[in-house]
């Protein structure tokens, strides 16, 4: 119960200090609207091809616009010494670390709810697949990029380039999820192949990634 | 009878490559006194603060506090106070109490109203900390710390670019802290502001303490 509580004024909190300066959100609707509305111009593709690709291109600019956010959700705590204070705090390291994936995944939630009709509108699409799998491949896909996020974040906290390190690390270990990701976007989209054992990989990949890093935040948080 | 001490720091020294910010530092610090370090930059003071605080490891000795053999075992006891205010400045004085209060759920806790009223805060002051003053930020702070009640207080330059209205309201609450039996580590540049509280000076240079002396408060 108090774990639960701790929880809650740690994501209040986040929501808190998002909806006064809108650092991250700003950031990452200017970004992934930039690069959704630029690759329509620059491939001007069909239906038939824009169901192709516009699995990897909402993926990769959520990908890239989701860095911008998370490299906010850590600098603000660095702001002021406040991570000093949050390590002498006695609640658990893990709350911190759950609220701030849950933070985060809704902030890039929000940007994803601005941007499908843009997308959708820009790349004339429609699901020839099974549409409503998309409700379990976004979650699932944001998770992936937000659990993996936050944690590398705070690995990256301490370092003098941390806003170049953030993605140096990022990118590579999030392959298998973001290439699930595309690929059960791309299936639905199409409906030429099954995306089960996609989604099944996702979530596969939220489950592993979610365990490590909660069981690793507190050494994270206190290392030197 | 012998003094009960609340920090017992056995050779310690913290090694960053080959400096030595610390160099086999052994004191004791005894229960309800109030200590202050001086010495230049870079003499140690910070570090020796982070390191009774459980935030930075030594590299060699042992670190006692409140009878635990390492800082992180009582770290709800400890009420560690920077340079850098520790709050975040979009939020209001009272919503970083909120929320730090809510961090230390299970513990006995003063209410946030009431520990900004101790350092001569309002409640109600909406506007957030990053508007406020240096002094009433530093008030605001050391507001978060009392939060806790603690038993250990490190202060790292409270009254650095700190008013003197508001260096004087700390003055007391410190005063207070110390006749309830809190022991007060302070580091200062400006030991005349400390003389009303300090039972102790420590001198330290290059990392080691280079001599004690006795406060006025003593």
């Amino acid at each position: 119960m108090n774990y639960a509580r701790v929880v809650w004024a740690h994501l209040c909190k986040d929501l808190r200090l998002e909806w006064r300066s809108k650092d991250a959100i700003n950031g990452m609707l200017f970004f992934s609207l930039l690069v959704v509305v630029l690759f329509s111009f620059a491939f001007d593709p069909t239906t038939a091809v824009s169901r192709q690709i516009a699995g990897g291109i909402l993926w990769v600019a959520l990908l890239f616009a989701t860095v911008t956010a998370l490299n906010q959700t850590w600098t603000r705590e660095l702001r002021n010494s406040v991570l000093d204070a949050q390590r002498m705090a006695p609640a658990a390291p893990s709350a911190l670390f759950l609220a701030k994936v849950l933070a985060n995944f809704f902030f890039v939630t929000a940007v994803q709810v601005i941007l499908a009709p843009v997308f959708i509108i820009f790349y004339n699409l429609h699901a020839l697949g099974q549409g409503w799998l998309l409700w379990m491949v976004l979650p699932l896909g944001t998770l992936a990029l937000v659990i993996n996020g936050t944690f590398f974040g705070a690995l990256s906290l301490r370092t003098r380039n941390r806003e170049l390190l953030l993605p140096l690390i990022l990118f590579p270990i999030s392959i298998p999820a973001v290439l699930a990701m595309v690929e059960a976007t791309t299936a639905i989209l199409t409906g030429e192949y099954d995306p089960g054992l996609w989604i099944r990989l996702l979530a596969g990949y939220d489950i592993i990634f979610t365990t490590i890093s909660l069981l690793l935040f507190a050494t994270v948080l206190h290392a030197e | 009878m012998p003094t009960k001490n609340t920090v017992e720091l056995e050779s310690v020294s913290k090694l960053y490559g080959s400096f030595a910010a610390l160099r086999k530092v052994t004191a004791q610090f005894p229960v309800g006194q109030c200590c202050v370090i001086l010495g230049e930059n870079g003499a140690g003071k910070s570090t020796l603060l982070r390191v009774i605080a459980g935030l930075l490891h030594p590299t060699l000795g042992s670190v006692r506090v409140l009878d635990a053999p390492a800082p992180q075992n009582v770290r709800q006891r400890i009420g560690f106070l920077s340079h850098a205010s520790m709050l975040y400045d979009e939020l209001s004085a009272m919503e970083n109490l909120r929320y730090f209060s809510a961090l230390n759920a299970g513990t006995e806790r003063m209410p946030a109203a009431e520990a900004l009223r101790l350092v001569g805060l309002k409640a109600e002051l909406e506007r957030p900390v990053g508007q406020y003053s240096q002094g009433m930020r530093q008030r605001a702070a050391l507001a978060r710390v009392l939060l806790a009640q603690p038993d250990l207080l490190l202060l790292d330059e409270p009254f650095s670019n700190v008013d003197a209205a508001s260096v004087e309201q700390m003055q007391r609450v410190l005063l207070t802290l110390r006749s309830r039996g809190c022991t007060i580590l302070l580091t200062t540049h400006q030991p005349e502001l400390t003389r009303p509280l300090a039972d102790r000076y420590c001198h330290m240079q290059h990392g080691a303490i280079a001599g004690w002396s006795e406060g006025s408060a003593a």
